[in-house]
């Protein structure tokens, strides 16, 4: 299992690896963390003929808040913002998923961003910029454009990244944060992809009525799904079980899992009622006890 | 911008265990196999080649990471640690000393790099509990002892470190091991 031969670039900036995109086309293939990339290649069910390496982009390196957006380089190690007690301030969804992904030494080397565009369904850090309503900044040689997560996932491992374009920043918004929010996802075992996961982020009022709601779910479909007509039977009412049943009932309405080898398409649609239940309860739950000391 | 083209070589340095290495490298070279057949440091295990069972984990910069999900030219001018770097002088690092103790190995192949990461954990965790133990552990396949023994390893090298911290030089008052082996 080695990888097989490849041309290797390492731009020293986004501008330079903008060019070699554009230079090789479709036989260039971007390597960031690696993470993904490497045991694929080392199976060699993709053999690129030229591998451009940014890896080593500092200026794409860095979590900082701006106004009301938490901006994150797309080179950002998932460590780091795993560990960034910005995002634990700001988006604390993210603080709360990002353990899940593979292991600590994964998550050493593999980036923010990589993670993004290689858009498994079942990965967790879609799934929650899903549910932050985030965006993206995409680079090319002619210059930058900005994509709302809501129309980036295409299919499997397909988003709105067009050959010759780089993810340069993830834009999460943070003028309001959440005030309940929570990530949970069902996996044989640790570190494994999720059968199905399921993130929420929820707001509520003094009388613990629900006045916002994002919930999305994994591992269910071709792309990460915001649920929102479940979300939309939550808006005005207190969560109740049986509003809560309800609620998870739609979200898993519309969610169409294949089965496969590790769960048949009745468990996972099961799984993803089951979970949606349980985000939209701890999240609910969270906004109600802050709201109360607030 | 730095280009090497597939039949080319590229002239690599790194610093691995200290020592500065300078070896020329195909740029599909693995971390992994260039640790173990450039620089001789076959401490680092090859086991599944694609990231699932942490027998190849190296410290690159201090952080473990799996030495067979990057490649060699990628590490150049960075710091590597590998197994043969943790004991000083012909003295185990304490993690190897507890490990001996606690029987957390048999055949061992998984060993080296659970001690990578153990290393880094420990820098970065001054009191864990089991379930953080364990949950760093589940970045590693172990398929001869299981996982108990390596626990309380952990766990004895955390207690000892504690035991320094508080009063130098005072014995070994409980013992964490299930196990012991007399000294030989």
């Amino acid at each position: 299992m080695k990888p097989a031969a490849f041309d290797y670039l390492r731009p020293s900036n986004v501008e330079e690896a903008c060019q070699l995109l554009l230079e090789y086309g479709e036989e260039g293939k971007l390597i960031a963390g690696g993470q993904s990339l490497l045991p694929i290649l080392n199976m060699r069910l993709s053999t690129p003929e030229f591998l451009i390496d940014i890896s080593g982009l500092q200026e794409l390196k860095y979590i900082h808040s701006e106004g009301d957006w938490l901006n994150i380089g797309a080179l950002t190690r998932q460590r780091d913002v795993e560990r960034s007690a910005l995002v634990k301030e700001a988006a604390p969804l993210l603080s709360e998923a990002l353990p899940y992904i593979g292991h600590m030494q994964t998550r050493n080397r593999g980036t923010f961003g990589g993670s993004l565009v290689h858009a498994d369904p079942t990965a967790e850090i879609p799934l929650s910029l899903l549910a932050l309503n985030a965006s993206v900044v995409v680079q090319s040689a002619e210059g930058a454009r900005e994509v709302e997560l809501n129309d980036f996932f295409i299919t499997y491992l397909t988003t709105d990244i067009m050959p010759g374009e780089i993810l340069r920043e993830v834009k999460i918004p943070v003028g309001s944060i959440p005030m309940g929010y929570s990530f949970q996802e069902y996996s044989r075992k640790h570190g494994d992809f999720a059968l199905v996961a399921a993130a929420c982020v929820l707001d509520t009022d003094e009388q613990n009525r629900i006045t916002g709601v994002r919930l999305t779910l994994g591992g269910v479909d071709a792309v990460p799904v915001l649920a929102a007509d479940a979300a939309d039977l939550l808006i005005g009412e207190k969560l109740t079980d049986t509003l809560l049943q309800e609620a998870s009932r739609a979200a898993s309405a519309h969610v169409d899992p294949e089965g496969d080898l590790h769960a048949s398409r009745e468990y996972r649609l099961h799984l993803a009622q089951v979970f949606a239940a349980k985000v939209m309860e701890t999240a609910y739950n969270r906004a109600v006890a802050k709201g109360g000391t607030a | 911008m730095i280009k090497v083209n597939r039949n080319e070589w590229f002239n690599l340095r790194m610093q691995v265990n200290g020592k500065r290495y300078e070896e020329r490298v195909e740029p599909r070279k693995l971390l992994s196999d260039f640790l173990r057949e450039d620089c001789g440091l076959t401490g680092t295990h090859v086991g599944c080649e694609h990231g699932v069972c942490g027998a190849c984990t190296v410290l690159v910069d201090g952080s473990a990471v799996r030495s067979c999900l990057m490649f060699a030219i990628q590490a150049e001018g960075a710091e590597i640690t590998t197994v043969e770097g943790l004991a000083q002088g012909g003295i185990p690092h304490p993690l190897q000393d507890a490990f001996s103790e606690c029987h957390a190995l048999q055949c061992g192949f998984c060993t080296p790099g659970i001690l990578m990461s153990s290393v880094e954990f420990l820098e970065t965790h001054s009191n864990p509990g089991t379930e953080e133990i364990k949950d760093m552990l589940s970045g590693h396949l172990c398929r001869c002892t299981g996982y108990k023994g390596i626990v309380e390893a952990v766990q004895r090298v955390v207690h000892r470190q504690k035991e320094g911290e508080e009063a130098s030089g005072s014995g070994d008052a409980v013992s964490i091991c299930s196990r012991t082996t007399p000294a030989v």
